[in-house]
């Protein structure tokens, strides 16, 4: 009996320490982020680059080359690349390692990549794409890479790589192939890759969002930041960039992991309620925006100044209420890019080495417009998805058919 | 003496800490104690509180659930899909779900009895099942939120009270649940629940139906589960993350209420104190402002202190208590698992499920 006690109370201390690890951990975590310590505002957030920062900051203000109206196609600061040594006839088969499909923004990202393969099918420049899903694990996506180079009989790699520098050497083995490959979203350390296709990035996110709040507020008034996990590079870098600046203006920012759960984001935003008064709320991501705006509700208060994302959910509770918002952008339309670079790259003729993708914010003046281009959508879309003429549209984003 | 033996006990630290804890957090933001803040932490305890009575019933009978925080998850998702902006459909999806809870409850539970699964294995089958299926149904996106009238049970309340201002609907649920759990417990269904988890042969041997009487016990954990998710639909929304951990979170209260894993042993107020507890703990963190990043390892060390002193409490009482075994040894159910006072769980085992309650405990 005393034996069993004590497995009783291993399996406890085990049992507690994966629930409450299991609240925040991700594998997308990477170990410098363990270590991570909130910083003081004078102090350096490790994953602050000021080269980045200002490279992004001055991108904000170009005005992208490329269609007005696919903005998927557009480019900013662009070094064009010669490509005329993959050019090739016919159909061509795809292999794409994806790092997940685990949260709402890759989900609608999937679907408008399913549905603009559909139209490059039809058109024959692709006969098929194979896809790998890592589930968020390194190990997994390497595997599926070095599948693809030894069996996936492949004429072109795409890779949303699951974190930078663990993917590296096995986009390295892919480039070796002398196939083609496309990065996109999240980057590598390497630029052998034609193309590395992404939006202009987290500090510019960072930048808008702390412009934007910084422009409304007073020196000395709180802004409470909701992040959703930490140690992922593009989120980090929105909290890096927005934490610095709120820092430079006398903004109090403090900030809280949530899992992106509504009910922790309601506990908290009650927690510092009951602290303090909250004069704005900063979000890494949309999801859960509308949870942190009903603890304001619930809690008889006026509505704080907030941004969110282009994240339906949170453009339809901004609309309802009227309050002061922003929705900022990670260019969801990005998905598209890849499947439309294969297209480019088997037809010679150029691409951008890096591929920035424009990521405008939406401004409240914007909204109405949004609202109606997506009525119908569930509140897991994100507005600024980029796939109106594609095949399928509108129903198989509403139905959210994740193929 | 007794009192101060008895909040020293396993059975009455998680209560000695609850009190701890509220204090620490009085100090250290003042507002607390206001009799309004109060309720809004009961609020917001209430769903990990009746998670926490359904996992009792389950962990007494010496199983496990671990498909609650799934149901959870399945369930909110349910009500914002299907009642949608229709006010009129809020009490038939409220039927439904609980129709469906039981379900998934009855399932778990026969798989378990019937097919001699493991619980461990069982539910946590259903855990993903639930889940895959949820993902499947929504696309990992919920359509939105359900109507207000719907959310009132978890948002709303009672408002404009004397003294305590407002008294959300769930911390009334929250009560009733919790009367209704006592009252099982004190009922032969309760008691036989306790000897099938003490020592399922001999309960087996005295006539218990153990394969109805665990696969109630699941029944109930799932319903728990369901009053839970119709409170989160209100007091969060709908979104697929919620409900994610609940069943660790429960397991893990109802381990600090000095509940034995394995089964047998175990009061369910305790069960209803630790989930305070964790809340209080989450609660104490936040204000006093631990870095977010470090907030999961002083979670994690704080509970493995609390089972721990628990274990050994358990021990040197077991110890001091032979030679003066105190009068009311039958009632606790923390008493020693071995040895002079291991007679308390031998009634109950003999007790059949049909045979009225005579007994004096």
């Amino acid at each position: 009996m005393r034996r069993s006690m004590k497995i009783a109370t291993a399996t406890v201390a085990l049992v507690g320490l994966i629930a409450l690890g299991g609240c925040t951990t991700d594998p997308e975590v990477t170990p410098p982020a363990e270590t991570e310590e909130p910083a003081p505002p004078t102090t350096e957030n490790e994953w602050f680059d000021q080269a980045l920062f200002d490279k992004q900051d001055a991108e904000r203000d170009v005005v992208p080359e490329g269609p007005a109206d696919q903005p998927w196609l557009q480019h900013i600061n662009a070094e064009m690349v010669d490509t005329s040594e993959y050019a090739s006839a016919g159909p061509k088969k795809a292999c794409f390692a994806n790092a997940s499909i685990s949260n709402p923004w890759r989900q609608t990202g999937w679907i408008t990549m399913n549905q603009q393969l559909l139209a490059l099918q039809e058109a024959g420049a692709i006969s098929e794409m194979e896809t790998r899903d890592a589930q968020d694990t390194d190990d997994t996506q390497i595997a599926d890479i070095d599948y693809f180079i030894s069996e996936g009989n492949c004429d072109v790699f795409i890779i949303s790589p699951n974190s930078t520098a663990a993917m590296t050497p096995a986009v390295e083995r892919a480039c070796d192939t002398g196939k083609p490959v496309i990065v996109f979203d999240r980057g590598v350390n390497t630029d052998c890759p034609v193309t590395f296709i992404h939006p202009i990035g987290g500090f510019a996110w960072g930048i808008d969002t702390a412009e934007f709040l910084i422009d409304r507020l007073e020196p000395g008034d709180k802004v409470v930041a909701l992040r959703i996990l930490p140690g992922v590079d593009v989120l980090e870098h929105r909290w890096a960039a927005a934490e610095k600046l709120f820092a430079e203006a006398g903004i109090e920012a403090v900030f809280h992991f949530t899992g992106a759960d509504p009910a922790e984001i309601k506990n908290i935003i009650n927690d510092e309620l009951a602290r303090g008064d909250v004069h704005g709320i900063w979000m890494d991501a949309g999801d859960g925006a509308v949870a942190a705006i009903e603890a304001f509700e619930d809690a008889g208060l006026d509505y704080p100044v907030i941004t969110g994302e282009d994240e339906m959910s949170f453009l339809r509770k901004w609309d309802a209420t009227g309050l002061d918002g922003l929705g900022p952008v990670y260019s969801n339309f990005q998905w598209r890019t890849p499947l439309l670079a294969i297209q480019k790259i088997f037809a010679g003729e150029e691409v951008p080495k890096e591929w920035v993708l424009p990521q405008v914010p939406i401004e409240a003046g914007e909204l109405g417009a949004y609202l109606e281009a997506n009525d119908g959508m569930p509140d897991g879309h994100y507005a600024k998805f980029g796939g109106e003429d594609l095949p399928g549209y509108p129903e198989v984003w509403q139905q959210r058919q994740i193929p | 003496m007794t009192f101060v033996r008895t909040l020293l006990s396993p059975r009455g630290a998680v209560f000695l800490l609850l009190v701890i804890l509220l204090v620490a957090i009085t100090i250290l933001n003042p507002n607390f104690a206001d009799p309004g803040q109060l309720m809004r932490f009961v609020q917001r305890v209430a769903p990990i509180a009746i998670v926490a009575i359904g996992q009792y019933f389950v962990i007494i009978a010496g199983e496990f659930d671990l498909s609650q925080g799934s149901l959870i998850t399945a369930q909110v998702i349910i009500a914002g899909n299907l009642v949608g902006q229709d006010d009129s459909r809020t009490v038939p999806v409220l039927m439904l779900m609980m129709v469906f809870g039981a379900m998934i409850g009855l399932v778990n539970g026969l798989i378990t009895t019937l097919l001699k699964v493991p619980s461990f294995i069982v539910t946590l089958g259903m855990m993903l099942a639930l889940l895959g299926g949820v993902m499947w149904w929504t696309g990992g996106a919920a359509t939105g939120n359900p109507a207000d009238s719907f959310r009132q049970i978890g948002r709303g309340g009672i408002r404009d009270l004397p003294f305590i201002d407002f008294l959300p609907w769930s911390v009334l649920v929250l009560a009733a649940w919790l009367a209704l759990g006592i009252w099982l417990t004190k009922r032969p269904y309760g008691k036989v629940l306790i000897a099938l988890g003490d020592n399922a042969r001999a309960a087996r041997y005295a006539g218990a139906r153990d394969w109805w009487v665990s696969t109630r016990a699941f029944i109930i954990s799932s319903l728990s589960a369901t009053v839970t998710a119709v409170l989160l639909v209100g007091y969060a929304g709908v979104h697929p993350s919620v409900g994610r951990g609940y069943e660790f979170i429960a397991i893990t209260a109802v381990v600090l209420g000095g509940v034995v894993l394995g089964g047998g042993r175990g009061w369910i107020v305790a069960a209803v104190a630790g989930a305070f507890v964790l809340e209080a703990l989450f609660l104490l963190l936040n204000i006093a402002g631990v870095p977010s990043t470090m907030r999961d390892a002083v979670q994690g060390v704080i509970i493995i202190a609390a089972v721990a002193y628990s274990g050994i409490a358990f021990r040197s009482r077991r110890r001091g208590a032979a030679p003066h075994a105190s009068p009311d040894q039958g009632k606790e159910p923390d008493a020693s698992p071995d040895g002079a006072e291991g007679q308390s769980s031998a009634p109950p085992a003999l007790v059949s499920e049909g045979i009225p309650e005579t007994r004096g405990d």
